[in-house]
């Protein structure tokens, strides 16, 4: 993993994405860990986020490293019309590592190859967000004890939500039965089932909230209002995939749920005080599992 | 294969005829090669009368004789095109094109979003299915099928 960028969380084999979870569990016991200290990271975040930006620059401190950067594109000279390529170019000479948030797809990729330094994908459009997926993943694991032989059941906008896409993939290393609950409009993709098949994987589609009593994780996502072309069918389904405390009643004692947030209205404010609810929790994980793929990176752990 | 119909364009001493081109895709074709900008002696026609499309092209370069990646580069928009390598005005050798394993530079990505169209980016796709077509964006990861294939 030393010197090599990280675009697309397969980019990672089984035995790398295990390492870094590992890494990730020390740096949890440990956070204070300054083995970047002299270091210099570059945060290019194109598009503002807020979430994402604040774990990166937690973990940056945290190593002990210092960050230079830009929080959007406005205070960037792309505004004046510099190109990716020549804004990547110029700052990999200032910095040993570049984390990059950039609304469009592909861009990551093509920055890791104008880059002499590293690049840390910090979500690319629509595209990928594998920091997320490798939270998500930790996350799963500590709640879990393993990753193995889960029953997942993913929620809601299964059509366009790349954090779904990105951890279906990394999870299927697993051996995972899946369970993906949508309408039809936000069903999961013909090319992820195929996947899905070629890997040998079971998985089953359903429409609504049931069988929860066979899930050990319960990975939320949000149904956005302007995926749908008629606003009559989301008013009928927004309402279809809300979790309320009531309905954990029966599930099982392991299970955890999960979201990747923000969240609108898809899981009851209920939820928040049951022990099952793991959302918040998720996100701290983010900044050890950061912490875990930028020393993999910088090859100091 | 009727030589009649080859000779519906005049016949060439040495050099490559390209035959069961869709009649459609012969400006595509032409880019695609570059035959825009080569100097050899170039016909062709299109519009002819084919079994196998409604109408066909066919082109004739003389004294050119394509390297095999290069030919397969057309396979996208005249995958059952027809190569004729001839000699001497014979046909010492016929050839079809396959789809490639990876596309480089000739196509477009679909994805308005992708960052091959928005910066100048030479772009790559890996071919995920051969038969209906499906390039895999090596930036942006979305698949360009048949239908929204578009040529550079």
């Amino acid at each position: 993993m030393k010197n090599r960028s990280l675009v697309s969380i397969s980019d990672y084999s089984k035995k790398e994405i295990l390492h870094i979870l590992e890494l990730a569990a020390g740096f949890e016991s440990n956070p204070n860990q300054p083995l970047m200290r002299g270091k210099v990271v570059a945060s290019l975040f194109f598009e503002p986020s807020t979430r994402t930006r604040l774990s990166f620059d937690t973990a940056i401190n945290r190593l002990g490293a210092r960050v230079v950067g830009f929080t959007d594109a406005s205070s960037s000279s792309t505004t004046k019309g510099e190109t990716l390529k020549d804004t990547i170019k110029m700052v990999s000479n200032y910095a040993d590592l570049i984390v990059m948030r950039h609304p469009l797809e592909g861009s990551a990729r093509y920055a890791s190859e104008q880059s002499k330094v590293p690049i840390i994908n910090a979500g690319d459009g629509a595209n990928q967000h594998p920091t997320q997926t490798m939270l998500d993943l930790y996350s799963i694991q500590k709640t879990q004890g393993t990753l193995e032989n889960l029953d997942i059941f993913m929620v809601g906008d299964l059509k366009y939500g790349r954090t779904v896409h990105s951890l279906l993939m990394a999870l299927s290393l697993f051996n995972p039965t899946f369970y993906f609950v949508a309408p039809k409009e936000m069903s999961i993709p013909r090319e992820y089932k195929t996947f899905l098949k070629n890997m040998g994987i079971r998985y089953f589609e359903q429409n609504e909230m049931g069988n929860l009593e066979k899930a050990d994780i319960l990975y939320m996502t949000r149904v956005q209002k302007e995926r749908f072309s008629d606003p009559m069918e989301y008013e009928r389904v927004k309402n279809t995939y809300v979790l309320k405390n009531a309905m954990l009643a029966d599930t099982k004692d392991n299970l955890k749920v999960l979201h990747p947030l923000p969240r609108v209205n898809e899981i009851h404010p209920d939820v928040d005080a049951n022990p099952k609810a793991y959302y918040f929790e998720q996100a701290e994980n983010g900044v050890y599992t950061r912490m875990a793929i930028m020393s993999a990176i910088m090859g100091v752990k | 294969m009727s030589k009649q119909k080859q000779l519906q364009v005049s016949a060439i001493e040495n050099g490559t005829v390209i035959d069961h081109i869709p009649a459609a895709s012969l400006f595509d074709v032409i880019s695609i090669l570059g035959l825009d900008h080569i100097s050899n002696l170039i016909t062709f026609g299109t519009n002819l009368d084919s079994h196998k499309f409604d109408k066909k092209a066919i082109i004739k370069v003389a004294d050119k004789f394509f390297e095999r990646d290069e030919i397969n580069k057309i396979s996208l928009v005249a995958p059952h095109a027809k190569l004729n390598i001839i000699r001497d005005y014979e046909v010492v050798e016929k050839r079809d094109v396959t789809i490639p394993d990876e596309v480089i530079g000739i196509v477009k990505c679909f994805n308005p979003k992708c960052v091959t169209n928005n910066e100048s980016i030479i772009t790559r796709f890996k071919v995920e299915d051969k038969i209906d077509l499906a390039l895999k964006c090596h930036y942006c990861e979305k698949n360009t099928t048949r239908d929204e294939l578009q040529m550079m």
